[in-house]
């Protein structure tokens, strides 16, 4: 029983996601302009020392292709809490609040759907990162998948708890300038802490707290077949955070009236 | 079988949507029948527990609603107010993904309500995108799905509003048809006087408060009025009905 509505939600998603091929265009167009235009312009500026867990020198694309990988992520996980506030606002919602499984395994569910179309999305992207000479391992390649897994599972949990606090679809906007963009430019996404640290202290430490760093440096200790315990921790505990608050945000809401005697 | 409803309270801020409602519904077709804004969409996300019971209780075959709210939602067929389809799957994949969140494979959902189906005249177009489809057919999926899952209650809130008197007509006679054959609950939720026939039950809500809970000739005769306008009127007018 439970296998079949776990399987029901994710061929839904995958249906509406090939239903808007336009969307995996649009998710591929952002990252591969950073990588083409944007990593050739600032190449030469942005030279970089040898750091974990690189092995040697390494060109500006090499650097930022985990950080574009975990941009895709953050993007479709963002694009996907829209959708929920859209399903919210058009009635859809209320079929899969109306399912009589736990909601918790409802929306674990829908998460699980929204990672596997961001997991294929990264590795259409790591394709095209191969034009630009970046190429990992096919280990690199295999243990890649848990970390884009659990990547999208911490920003789908962050993203569910958007969905269910912002009230209007107009809204979602704000979480674009709010939520997307701090997130992603205060990481390690675009450029190593220590680049940061000459520039700023306390931008430093925020970014070294921002938990996307985290999650950029796991997906890239991850494309070298490498791993960081503390990086996993720190994902992993705001990932069961956000999606025990976001599963609680979706409880059907009450409202207690005071009886004057 | 039976729904039943006790002293259910309802406030919106400092604004009661609903005050001390009781009632106990029984096989057959009940008629929800309330002006705008009297309460009825508040009391169908009660039963349908997408809003939490604070104040009073509700239960289903003695079930009640805050305890058993999983085993209730597995009998209970809805047809909400608002589009609830999904735009961009086709007919049949909207109803193979409800069927998936009851449990059940789409083959055996669809065999289930297969006359339903030719009765809706939906077979033909079951891959036909929910989108190209006018107001009167999203409605009889939404009404085919409601009953993919076999529900023992069905609730309907306002089922045919937006319709023309075809498709009204259509979907009215469908479900009660459906209720004679299945003797199953039906609270059907409208503003439409037409909908209502004598033999109804009729549960008359007016300003978030039952006004009236009785078979429709019985009402008449209580309130000695000739018609459900008249006794309606005469309700939501007497009774000071802002």
């Amino acid at each position: 029983m439970y296998w079949r509505c776990f399987l029901g939600v994710l061929k839904r998603e995958m249906l509406k996601f090939w239903q808007q091929r336009s969307r995996l265009l649009s998710a591929l167009v952002r990252p591969l302009l950073w990588l083409f235009v944007f990593a050739a312009g600032f190449r030469s500026a942005l030279g970089l020392s040898m750091i974990e867990p690189y092995e040697s020198y390494i060109l500006y694309e090499e650097y930022i292709v985990p950080g574009l990988a975990a941009m895709i992520i953050l993007f479709n996980s963002m694009q996907s809490s829209l959708s929920m506030v859209y399903d919210r606002e058009m009635g859809s919602m209320k079929v899969l609040l109306m399912s009589p499984f736990p909601r918790e395994f409802l929306l674990c569910s829908k998460l699980i759907g929204n990672t596997l179309i961001s997991a294929i999305q990264v590795y259409i992207f790591l394709l095209f990162a191969l034009l630009v000479d970046v190429e990992l391992s096919f280990l690199g390649y295999v243990y890649a998948f848990p970390v884009i897994f659990l990547l999208a599972l911490f920003l789908g949990s962050i993203g569910l708890l958007l969905a269910n606090n912002i009230k209007q679809l107009e809204n979602f906007a704000g979480v674009m300038n709010f939520v997307i963009f701090p997130m992603f430019f205060l990481s390690s996404a675009l450029y190593p802490l220590w680049k940061m640290r000459e520039a700023s202290e306390v931008l430093y430490w925020i970014c070294q707290f921002n938990p996307f760093t985290s999650g950029v440096e796991l997906l890239r200790y991850s494309f070298y077949e490498k791993f960081d315990a503390q990086y996993l921790v720190v994902v992993v505990c705001v990932t069961v955070i956000c999606f025990i608050a976001a599963v609680r945000s979706f409880e059907p809401k009450g409202n207690k009236i005071k009886k004057v005697s | 079988m039976n729904i039943s409803v006790n002293q259910l309270s309802y406030q919106f801020g400092k604004n009661a949507a609903l005050n001390d409602v009781s009632f106990s519904l029984k096989a057959g077709f009940n008629i929800l029948l309330g002006p705008n804004g009297a309460g009825k969409s508040t009391l169908f996300s009660l039963l349908t527990g997408l809003r939490k019971v604070t104040n009073g209780d509700i239960s289903f075959n003695q079930q009640k609603m805050e305890k058993q709210r999983q085993s209730i939602l597995s009998k209970i067929g809805v047809v909400f107010q608002e589009n609830t389809l999904d735009l961009d799957l086709s007919i049949k994949q909207n109803l193979g993904y409800f069927a998936s969140l009851h449990g059940l494979s789409e083959a055996k959902a669809l065999a289930n309500i297969e006359d339903v189906l030719t009765q809706l005249a939906l077979n033909d177009r079951l891959n036909d995108k929910v989108r190209n489809l006018n107001g009167g057919h999203r409605r009889r999926v939404e009404i085919a799905r409601s009953l993919l899952h076999e529900p023992t209650f069905l609730l309907l809130d306002e089922p045919t509003v937006g319709l023309d008197i075809a498709s009204r007509k259509l979907i009215l006679n469908f479900v009660r048809n459906y209720v004679k054959k299945r003797q199953s609950i039906v609270l059907w939720a409208t503003h439409l006087l037409e909908e209502v026939e004598t033999d109804d039950v009729l549960l008359l809500l007016i300003n978030g408060e039952v006004k009236g809970f009785d078979r429709c000739h019985k009402l008449l005769t209580q309130h000695k009025m000739d018609n459900v306008s008249e006794l309606f009127t005469n309700l939501t007018q007497a009774k000071g009905h802002k």
